[in-house]
């Protein structure tokens, strides 16, 4: 395996509260190869997200990381980044998408406003420039130019989630993390929206992290999986092993309360 | 199979203005039967909670008519309409929004008895309470005393169904009963219901966006698209043969583990979203059969 693109040794993140500190990630430790799809999976609360904030220096208080965490982006220790630094790395090596993604973008700016701001953050770049990098990138998530002089509220909400990712894809970052994107879309937009995002990357190499509690879609979609459960991630498996032989029992438990498509159906009593 | 219990007979539901009308529901027909679950799916705005507050008579339908045990619901026959509030039960998606946060789990069920049974002393309304929360498997004891917010999601939809149970319905609507709760804690949801429906002979509809769960727990399946069931059935032939081209499209997008990515169960369908959700949101008065209960509904021929 070629150098990893991400990789997190023994992280450790804690909320830190009055009385009590709340220790939600566990000593958690993986690596995500270019290129590679890896899903994050468990149930609500189990530290998906503390994760994904941390990777993205987007961690605030009360999350505190304990020191001796690890978490290197290309070989670069992300969590020694200085402003200057800290800014040159958001977007350029990772870009995060979150679940409510779509109501971040800026209400009263047009979308090319929105993706001027991040282009002009980074360089200089003229309008007319801007202008062209924005077609093209809409381009890449199935949106036509003519949407640019919209403002969100026009848009609906799978188009405006695949314009989020389009301004996190304007900068060509290595890491591209997803934290339940499309939670709140219909299925049939979740299955363009993923299509999308898995031709995208294949053609521009980047990885990406790919959270949700679906495991079904999880599978589908990842060329390896974690499974979290408080705080700790119990098995790391490419996606087959994962579904076909599971190797934890919470993985397995997983499954077995599942509801299955299609083949027998039986009752399944809940096990967890 | 038994008489149906509650009917939907062609029943249309219009918002929006007059020159933007928004099929909620369009000739919409079905029937409960007791002992029996019927799965409605679609995607968000396709006209799953207008159903459900047309049964629960939140709003009258503009055309078409509800019939309670083959008997049309009027206006007038107040004795037929609270027959019906209390045959006819819900439970929501968020049982948090649909209990009050300052009464014990006690009131909650405690009210509904106290209104639909009269008759009822202290003493038995008392056991009724603990029996309800036994057949939702809750420990009576513990659970009575607690507020809705120092319980779990699970516990708060096992509350919402021994509520809708406290007064002997014939029908159970369950709006996305388990859409914010975790798997693990779905499946007892699930469970239950099933098993209320059996031992109870209850008429079950069951609302959802998760065709999974839906194969789990029901009988017959319709599939809603913009206000129209475009295809019905028994839900193994209308899963496992889908008909319909939406139906089709929306089987291709569901998540399936068993599927590669790449390899997608409707490739053509899942390449024409836009024309098929075009077509799908045309009326389609009509019925063909594509076997022993499975029926749909073909596109208008242009
Ligand atoms: N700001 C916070 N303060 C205190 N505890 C928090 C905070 N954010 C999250 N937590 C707790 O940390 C745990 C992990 O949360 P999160 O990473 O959001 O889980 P997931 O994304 O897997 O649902 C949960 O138990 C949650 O309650
Ligand atoms: N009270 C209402 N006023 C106006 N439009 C409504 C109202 N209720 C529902 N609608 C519209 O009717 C359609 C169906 O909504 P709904 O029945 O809530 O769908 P679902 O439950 O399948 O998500 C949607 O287009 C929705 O916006
Ligand atoms: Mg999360
Ligand atoms: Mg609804």
């Amino acid at each position: 395996m070629s150098d990893p693109v991400l990789s997190v040794r023994n992280l450790n993140i804690d909320y830190v509260g009055a009385e009590t500190n709340f220790h939600a990630v566990k000593n958690v430790s993986f690596d995500i190869a270019p290129g590679e799809f890896f899903g994050l999976a468990g149930e609500s609360g189990c530290g998906k997200s503390t994760i994904a904030f941390a990777v993205s220096r987007l961690h605030r208080p009360p999350a505190l990381i304990r020191t001796g965490s690890e978490i290197l982006v290309s070989g670069r220790d992300v969590l020694s980044l200085n402003d200057a630094d800290l800014r040159k790395f958001r977007w350029r090596e990772v870009a995060m998408v979150f679940q409510s993604a779509m109501n971040s973008l800026n209400p009263v700016l047009t979308i090319e406003a929105q993706f001027y701001d991040v282009l002009r953050a980074h360089g200089p770049i003229s309008r007319a420039e801007a202008h062209a990098r924005a077609t093209e990138l809409l381009k890449l998530v199935d949106i036509a130019p003519e949407r640019l002089d919209n403002y969100p509220h026009q848009c609906s909400g799978g188009m405006r989630q695949r314009i989020v990712i389009a301004i996190c894809l304007a900068l060509n970052p290595k890491l591209l993390i997803m934290d339940e994107p499309t939670t709140a879309l219909d299925v049939v937009v979740q299955r363009e929206i993923l299509q999308r995002i898995d031709v995208l990357r294949k053609k521009l190499g980047f990885s990406v992290l790919f959270i949700t509690h679906d495991l079904g879609l999880m599978v589908q979609v990842s060329d390896r999986i974690g499974i979290m459960l408080e705080g700790e991630l119990v098995e790391v498996n490419d996606a087959q092993t994962i579904y076909r032989h599971p190797q934890h029992p919470y993985t397995q438990q997983l499954w077995a309360s599942m509801p299955k498509l299609h083949g027998e159906q039986t009752r399944r009593e809940p096990v967890l | 199979m038994s008489d149906a219990i509650l009917t939907l007979d062609n029943v249309t539901k219009v918002f929006g203005r007059a020159d933007k009308p928004v099929y909620a529901a369009r000739a919409v027909s079905f029937a409960l039967h007791p002992g029996r679950t019927l799965a409605l799916v679609g995607e968000s705005g396709s006209g799953k909670t207008t159903a459900a507050r047309l049964i629960m008579r939140e709003y009258a339908p503009d055309e078409g008519r509800l019939l309670f045990r083959g008997v049309p619901l009027g206006k007038s026959d107040a004795k037929a309409l609270r027959d019906y509030r209390s045959s006819v039960q819900m439970v929501f998606q968020d049982p948090f929004a649909s209990l009050n946060p300052t009464h014990t789990i006690r009131y909650h069920l405690e009210r509904p008895l106290k209104l639909h049974q009269k008759g009822l002393t202290a003493a038995q309304r008392q056991a009724a309470i603990v029996e309800l929360l036994e057949r939702v498997k809750l420990d009576p004891q513990l659970i009575m005393p607690k507020f809705p917010h120092e319980l779990s999601g699970g516990q708060r939809q096992r509350i919402s169904i021994a509520r809708a149970l406290a007064v002997n319905p014939q029908v159970i609507v369950a709006d996305e009963p388990t859409s914010m709760l975790d798997v693990s804690v779905r499946q007892g949801i699930l469970n239950l219901l099933n098993d209320m429906k059996a031992e109870l002979k209850l008429a079950l509809l069951y609302i959802t966006h998760d065709i999974a769960t839906a194969r789990y727990v029901a009988d017959d399946i319709m599939v809603m698209y913009a206000g129209q069931i475009v295809e019905w059935g028994a839900v193994d032939r209308v899963l496992d043969d889908p008909r319909h081209p939406y139906t089709r499209l929306l089987l291709s997008a569901v998540p399936d583990p068993d599927r590669r990515f790449d390899d997608v169960r409707f490739a053509d369908e899942l390449g024409r979203v836009e024309e098929i959700r075009t077509l799908s949101a045309r009326p389609q008065p009509e019925t063909a059969q594509a076997g022993d209960n499975h029926f749909y509904r073909p596109f208008p021929a242009v």
